[in-house]
């Protein structure tokens, strides 16, 4: 995003990835993106019982210009699918995606033409948190699993190095269509 | 009587609420006090009879009441040199993709041999789509004491009839050896 993309890898720059991971962990801003029943238990986590603000979430902001994680809660239609993605693009980056419950996982139980068989789709997702709807404890585990994953997150030339590892792997791995497992 | 102003009525129940234990539940730090219910329904778990054999039989009556159409389950033939479960069959591929799976109970219902049911487990949130299809080793109970692991026959004398009746009670020394091989 800034100067700490430039830094020269080393020790220098390990440090910087973990203060900058852990200011963005502990700074995240939930958009208000709730579509269907689970909008309820992610409302439920942002009051007083479960209370995200222990982890410095907040409150969930309304505008997309002031959030950085945004917790798709329910099935998205194919008319929502490009307002979600309008939505998206307009917060700033870095940000998340959580697709919380099923149908914004995969589709769900709504496997037909309306819905959209998984947000992923239509926007990068960073963790899949099933349940119909999960119950606040669960997406409060997806949540602190996200944060695992923004602390760790590299930055400028590790994050480089971390793609072009994540490609080679990627290009030795058996397509899908030549697997023969358990399945035959 | 005197009546007491408006704010100050309205003020002492805010000052009152400040002696009210928070009601907050300390998730991830505190969670052992604040369990699920025991009929939640939570991550599935493919049981055991006694002695360690399978319960799940194949059948595919899960799979067919699911709504979602979240597992998949292929049976085989079971033989007398490798013996998963007693009775014919047994589920050799079993797979419940998490996220298709909307946790309604419905493939608990249809199980005719209590082979799948349900734990409290709820923590399955993942990074990928891929590691959220649980395959039968990630859903098979785990080996309590006096159980052998499956492969292995049937308690000598046994029909599977005494297996769904619950007569077995655990592992013979001859079926504990044959799982050792």
């Amino acid at each position: 995003m800034g100067i700490e993309e430039k830094l020269p890898a080393g020790v220098l720059l390990t440090s910087v990835e973990q203060i900058v991971g852990y200011a963005r962990r502990n700074s995240l801003w939930p958009a208000t993106f709730g579509l269907a029943c689970c909008a309820i238990e992610m409302m439920a986590v942002g009051a007083g019982k479960f209370d995200i603000a222990r982890f410095g979430m907040e409150t969930f902001r309304a505008s997309p210009r002031q959030a950085d994680l945004m917790i798709v809660a329910g099935r998205v239609s194919q008319k929502m699918a490009p307002v979600l993605r309008q939505i998206y693009d307009q917060m700033p980056g870095p940000k998340w995606v959580i697709a919380m419950g099923v149908c914004a996982s995969s589709g769900g139980m709504f496997n037909n033409y309306a819905i959209v068989q998984g947000v992923d789709h239509v926007v990068p997702v960073d963790i899949y948190l099933p349940g119909c709807p999960p119950r606040p404890e669960m997406l409060l585990d997806a949540i602190l699993k996200l944060h695992d994953q923004i602390q760790n997150t590299k930055l400028g030339a590790h994050r480089v190095a971390e793609i072009a590892q994540q490609e080679v792997v990627a290009l030795a791995t058996t397509p899908l269509i030549e697997m023969r497992g358990a399945l035959k | 009587m005197v009546e007491i102003p408006q704010v100050i009525r309205a003020f002492g129940t805010t000052f009152l609420n400040m002696f009210k234990k928070p009601i907050t539940e300390q998730y991830p730090e505190e969670k052992h006090l604040y369990p699920p219910k025991p009929r939640f329904h939570g991550r599935h778990q493919l049981n055991r009879y006694a002695d360690g054999l399978e319960k799940c039989i194949g059948c595919e009556l899960c799979a067919w009441a699911c709504p979602a159409d979240a597992i998949y389950v292929e049976g085989e033939e079971n033989t007398d040199e490798e013996r998963f479960s007693p009775g014919e069959r047994f589920g050799k591929v079993y797979q419940i993709n998490y996220l298709r799976c909307i946790m309604c109970g419905l493939c608990i219902e249809a199980c005719p041999t209590r082979a799948l049911t349900m734990t409290n487990e709820f923590e399955l949130a993942d990074d990928e789509r891929g590691k959220l299809i649980y395959e039968k080793s990630d859903l098979l109970a785990p080996l309590l004491p006096g159980m052998a692991p499956a492969p292995h026959s049937m308690v000598e004398g046994f029909t599977d009839r005494d297996y769904y009746s619950g007569k077995v009670t655990g592992a013979t020394p001859k079926q504990i050896e044959e799982a050792g091989n």
